[in-house]
């Protein structure tokens, strides 16, 4: 046989070149499985061919939404009555990845000259998970709103329920829904932004009761998560059943929002309702 | 039988035997006229509702039920509500609130039905609407679990002035199968996880999620009971103008 004109890199070569290659320089994108250079994400982290909004962190998202925002309740964190050693571990983590103590960032912000109340949940603090003080944190936020006649935005990230706190982590959706209606019986405006994911029992209690309720593009807007599905039912949903352009399409959503302009449009809306 | 464990709890909440809430809404309730549908889509067979008298005084009622064969229990998604059935619940409960008539909820749900068809009809902001509206319905609103409490499904109509469990019933944020495979991934954890979800009525009275325990329902004596107390519930939170109602209600959910 003759020797090939073209040689074949060795494994051990491939890997040392692969691990030359700095990490995170290429992404893939998880809904249109396009790969592409990480800088071209820009300063939104949106997928360049489909729009797709990346999971940001909330300090992340209060930066590029607002002009002005300041955070409040940022020493409310988990009640110390949970002491599990993974769970604080998994806390401990959490905060030091997002920067703040609970599930949901909140505080006065303002685009232009409108001024709101503005939570936006971390799907980086628990997967957005709903605890007994993102709960404190959001009802408070909305009791706020409705004292100084402000209308509330609420950033949506979440995986539901926080199993951790139990039947407490349930009560939340009947705690927040609470401070909802009598900031809605005020005649107060709530704007919703269902950010990927919002699920379970977030989408079943304040992400759904929004009186304009925006989505990212193809963000994951459901209740029961698609495993669950399977599993009890065995049914097989298709691959884009729980996508916000679909819910759209089934009429729960309002308007679907590209990252780029979040911030004009909720400046528009706010403005409209002032 | 002493049901000693959390899990025993949960075997007993889920027991075959248990009275089922369609039988309990027709033993409870005089000349009980059930209302379909939701006057959008569907008649959701899970959920039941309807009008009568709870002693002499006009009531509606609101349930969520189980079958008790193969057959009744695919007709009734095993007990868990589809949207249809939670805006048929929420339609009735408004008319309520217009004839000023209190609202009896009985629910025995694993949870809101996973399907993708409920999904498409909006489950989350079925539930979602139900609570809401629930928090702020101008009429007296009691709940009890008959057997399992699961999740937003239960929550869903559980958002009253009162919540009562029966001895053998459960209430909790998942159930313990999915506690356990989602924090051990360990199928055999499942005792455990029911200890540690607190999902017994007396745990759950003692951290003030519900206001008190009830007897099991096995015969007429006990359905007699059940009137009587629920009635006379029913007649101190009569008492109470709308207003404090309403504020002493989002009190009691404020607290959590």
């Amino acid at each position: 046989m003759e020797p090939s004109k073209f040689h074949t890199p060795s494994t051990d070569l491939l890997k040392k070149r692969m691990s030359d290659l700095p990490d995170n320089l290429l992404k893939e994108c998880p809904v249109c499985h396009k790969v592409f250079f990480s800088n071209k994400m820009g300063d939104l982290h949106t997928c360049p061919n489909c729009g797709y909004g990346f999971r940001i962190t909330a300090k992340r998202r209060a930066s590029i939404t607002f002009d002005k925002f300041e955070e409040i309740d940022a020493e409310i964190t988990i009640p110390d009555r949970y002491q599990d050693i993974k769970y604080r571990q998994k806390i401990a983590k959490a905060e030091k990845i997002t920067g703040i103590k609970e599930s949901v960032l909140t505080g006065p912000a303002t685009i232009d000259d409108v001024d709101f109340a503005a939570g936006i949940m971390d799907p980086y603090f628990i997967m957005g998970s709903l605890g007994t003080s993102t709960g404190e944190k959001i009802s408070r936020l909305f009791k706020r709103a409705t004292k100084e006649s402000l209308p509330v935005v609420m950033f949506t990230a979440s995986g539901g329920a926080r199993m951790q706190e139990g039947i407490h982590s349930l009560m939340q959706m009947a705690k927040v829904s609470s401070a909802v209606s009598e900031h809605a019986n005020a005649g107060l405006l709530y704007i919703v932004v269902l950010c990927d994911p919002t699920t379970g029992g977030v989408t079943a209690s304040f992400a759904m009761d929004g009186d304009i309720i925006l989505a990212e593009p193809h963000a994951l807007v459901g209740f029961a998560g698609r495993r669950v599905i399977e599993q009890t039912i065995n049914q097989k949903p298709p691959v884009d059943f729980q996508r916000a352009e679909t819910v759209l399409e089934h009429g729960f959503i309002d308007s679907i929002v590209a990252r780029a302009d979040m911030k004009k449009t909720l400046y528009r809306l706010l403005k409209l309702h002032q | 039988m002493v049901k000693n464990t959390a899990y025993e709890k949960v075997k007993a909440a889920r027991d075959q035997g248990k009275i089922l809430t369609t039988d309990l809404v027709h033993q409870l309730v005089d000349g009980f006229f059930e209302l379909h549908g939701d006057r959008l889509d569907a008649d959701d067979h899970a959920v039941i509702a309807g009008i009568g008298y709870l002693k002499n005084q006009p009531v509606t009622v609101v349930g969520i039920s189980k079958g008790n064969d193969t057959e009744s229990n695919i007709d009734r998604h095993f007990g868990s509500a589809t949207p249809f059935g939670y805006r048929k619940a929420l339609r009735v409960m408004h008319q309520a609130e217009k004839f000023n008539r209190p609202v009896l909820a009985i629910i025995n749900t694993p949870g809101a039905f996973p399907d993708v068809e409920s999904e498409y009809h909006g489950q989350g902001s079925a539930v979602a609407q139900s609570i809401l509206e629930g928090l702020q319905l101008k009429v007296p609103y009691i709940s009890i679990i008959i057997g399992e409490g699961g999740s937003g499904g239960a929550l869903a109509l559980a958002s009253g002035d009162e919540v009562y469990m029966f001895e053998d019933s459960i209430y909790s944020v998942l159930s313990p199968e999915g506690y356990a495979s989602i924090m051990w991934k360990d199928s055999k954890k499942v005792p455990q996880a029911a200890e540690e979800l607190g999902l017994t009525p007396q745990s759950l009275l003692k951290e003030e999620i519900i206001d008190g325990i009830l007897p099991e329902v096995k015969d007429e004596s006990d359905v007699a009971n059940l009137r009587e107390f629920l009635s006379s519930r029913f007649s101190e939170l009569k008492k109470i103008t709308v207003t404090d109602l309403l504020a002493k209600r989002q009190l009691r959910y404020e607290k959590f």
